[in-house]
């Protein structure tokens, strides 16, 4: 590990003291053998770099499945203020929005069971995968910019899918305050082919059945139940989101040497929210994030399209519905309540229900509502049961919480609590993280077909890419059932269900 | 990536290079088109970073596998270089690694005794 003095709180958190130029402590939510298996990972480092940045409240935080990333870790969620704070292309990733998608449907296991490979082959057909693939669509600048001012209601005013989709989306699949005119003609150019494509890497569309269901009357508000098949669709902003971030690390690498606050790495480049250069930078990645949208929504449109083909039955016939679309790379202005006197000493352990004050972020005493610009990078949003942007039908539960595991595991749903809305700025993991970094993961698969391997556990897997399979090969991640139960214990989620893989394709 | 070159000019160019050789098999890949890849920086590293995401987005936005390069004019704030090469085509082209981003994580140029050694770390 790096030269990192990690404290123990309790049996799920860690805190890194802030030392030098941190301006707030580092708060690792994870578990002994989680932080074990880190081995020599740098992201605690880069824990502490976050909190280095100006405007930083109350912690840097990061999830179990915490892993290195550029500039900020990958796990990482940090918040800032709206007039001190800035916002930071680094601490939401380059692959903006990236998310992932639950569709449900009414069939069980047995009723595809003979289908299965079909399916599998099917989608691998008709959804464009891989490296720089192409879809169907190319888009007129002009088309182009609808999107990205739209988002996922361009694809369903197209006819991909239904209004109802949107209630079922982050944010109805629309960030406000995107601006077309802030996005380069390069990300344009790298949109244009790309809509409705899965891209590569970890990025997959999977099908599965659910396995196991821990609450019940949750499980019910989502329309969960045992043995009942959904699928799974894991993807991004592809290469717009992607020259998006770039672009505007390359600006901000310039603005920040003006800025006279020193920064640990470059790639923590950013610019004050109030300012210009974080307000562009915001409505950049507004419309990168309603691509997301609009793609994921296309790609469920087609899965429905090919389930009708192969099992010739609409999708309505099936009872496909969305469950929910989350992203997990982004930074969103979020009300949260704070607690404006601390008790002191400030970094004093333990407090009921929070780390600082009697009630964490939302205490009961000298609280004010503020904004906050939240970063989550590989994290998801976690709000709880009551919050205002949540649709009806999940407003007494919570929202639908999706964290996609490795190929040969599965995933989980879960569901967002008061306690983290109080404790992580409403936010959780997004998965099960890397322990293995591609070039590992290939090295250590070497003279293997993974493909084989996945079949022998009966999982159907079609990859476009040469290497893909051995560089997303289950042992590539870390435990996704640990890092869940990490969450779960620490209360910032609740286990809902957990859904097994039955088919999965990727790029 | 550790890269070297004798001169500051074959650093860029050897950069630039092992894109396309991380890519793919530049052996297939025949020279039908040319572009002129112009790029700044506040010192050498930036520099480098810049050139190489210039040559970068010829594949990501243009769709062109490139292994040709020179460098026509450089100082450390400015490089204008030619990159040679024709239209990805998946018939005849495979890709072994995409590229994704070039970052700025732990960047360096310097000279050395016997020449320039640079790092870069790629995004795949």
């Amino acid at each position: 590990m790096s030269e990192i003095r990690l404290e123990k709180i309790d049996e799920y958190r860690w805190m890194i003291p802030p030392v030098g130029g941190m301006r707030v402590p580092g708060i690792i939510y994870s578990s002994e053998e989680l932080i074990r298996e880190m081995g020599t990972d740098e992201s605690p480092k880069q824990v502490a770099n976050v909190a280095h940045l100006p405007g930083i409240v109350k912690y840097s935080l990061a999830m179990p499945d915490m892993h290195w990333g550029y500039g900020f870790p990958i796990g990482g969620v940090a918040a800032f203020d709206m007039e001190e704070g800035v916002i930071s292309p680094g601490g939401v990733g380059y692959d903006i929005n990236c998310g992932c998608r639950l569709v449900t449907t009414r069939l069980s296991l047995d009723d595809i069971r003979d289908c299965l490979q079909y399916l599998v082959v099917a989608l691998f057909r008709d959804i464009p995968t891989g490296v720089g693939s192409k879809g169907v669509l190319k888009l007129s600048v002009k088309e182009e910019k609808n999107v990205l001012e739209k988002g996922a209601k361009w694809a369903v005013d197209q006819g991909y899918g239904a209004p109802d989709d949107l209630e079922a989306t982050e944010d109805r699949g629309r960030m406000e305050g995107a601006d077309p005119e802030k996005v380069s003609t390069k990300a344009l150019e790298r949109g244009r082919e790309q809509l409705g494509t899965l891209g590569s890497g970890n990025h997959f569309l999977e099908i599965e059945v659910v396995e196991e269901i821990f609450d019940e009357a949750v499980a019910v508000a989502f329309g969960l139940e045992k043995d009942q098949i959904a699928i799974l669709i894991h993807s991004g902003s592809r290469g717009l989101g992607y020259q998006v971030c770039d672009d505007y690390l390359a600006k901000m690498v310039k603005h920040v040497g003006d800025l006279g606050f020193p920064l640990p790495d470059k790639q923590l480049s950013c610019a004050y929210l109030r300012s210009n250069q974080g307000r562009d930078y915001l409505s950049a990645m507004a419309c990168a994030a309603n691509y997301a949208w609009a793609n994921r929504q296309m790609l469920m449109h087609w899965t429905g399209e090919t389930f009708e083909r192969v099992l010739h039955k609409s999708p309505r016939e099936i009872g496909m519905r969305l469950l929910y679309d989350v992203c997990h790379n982004i930074a969103k202005i979020e009300t949260f309540t704070v607690d404006e006197n601390p008790p002191s000493p400030p970094l004093e352990k333990g407090g009921k229900g929070g780390f600082f004050g009697k009630g964490g972020l939302g205490g009961f005493s000298d609280e004010r509502q503020v904004k906050l610009c939240v970063h989550r990078k590989g994290a998801t949003r976690a709000f709880p049961p009551g919050h205002p942007s949540l649709p009806g039908r999940y407003l007494k539960v919570g929202q639908p919480i999706l964290i996609p595991g490795d190929m040969g595991t599965g995933s989980y749903v879960l569901v967002g609590t008061e306690k983290a809305f109080k404790d992580t700025f409403g936010s959780t993991c997004h998965g099960a993280g890397r322990v293995m970094s591609r070039n590992q993961a290939t090295r250590a698969s070497s003279g293997r077909s993974i493909a084989k391997e996945m079949a022998k556990r009966g999982i159907i897997v079609m990859a476009t890419g040469k290497g893909t399979l051995r560089e997303e090969m289950p042992e590539a991640y870390k435990n996704l059932d640990q890092v869940v139960q990490v969450v779960h214990e620490a209360g910032i989620s609740k286990k809902v269900a957990r859904l097994r893989s039955l088919g999965c394709i990727k790029g | 990536m550790e890269i070297y070159g004798k001169t500051v000019e074959e650093l860029f160019v050897n950069a630039a290079f092992a894109i396309g050789d991380l890519m793919t098999d530049l052996q297939n890949v025949e020279v039908t088109r040319a572009r002129r890849i112009v790029a700044e920086g506040t010192d050498w590293e930036d520099l480098l970073v810049n050139y190489l995401r210039e040559a970068l987005y010829l594949f990501n936005g243009e769709g062109l596998l490139l292994g040709d390069y020179a460098i026509i004019e450089i100082d450390p704030r400015h490089v204008v270089g030619e990159a040679r090469g024709e239209p990805f085509d998946p018939d005849r082209h495979r890709i072994n690694t995409e590229i994704k981003a070039v970052t700025y994580h732990q960047a360096l140029v310097r000279e050395t005794e016997t020449g320039w050694i640079g790092r870069v770390v790629f995004d795949v």
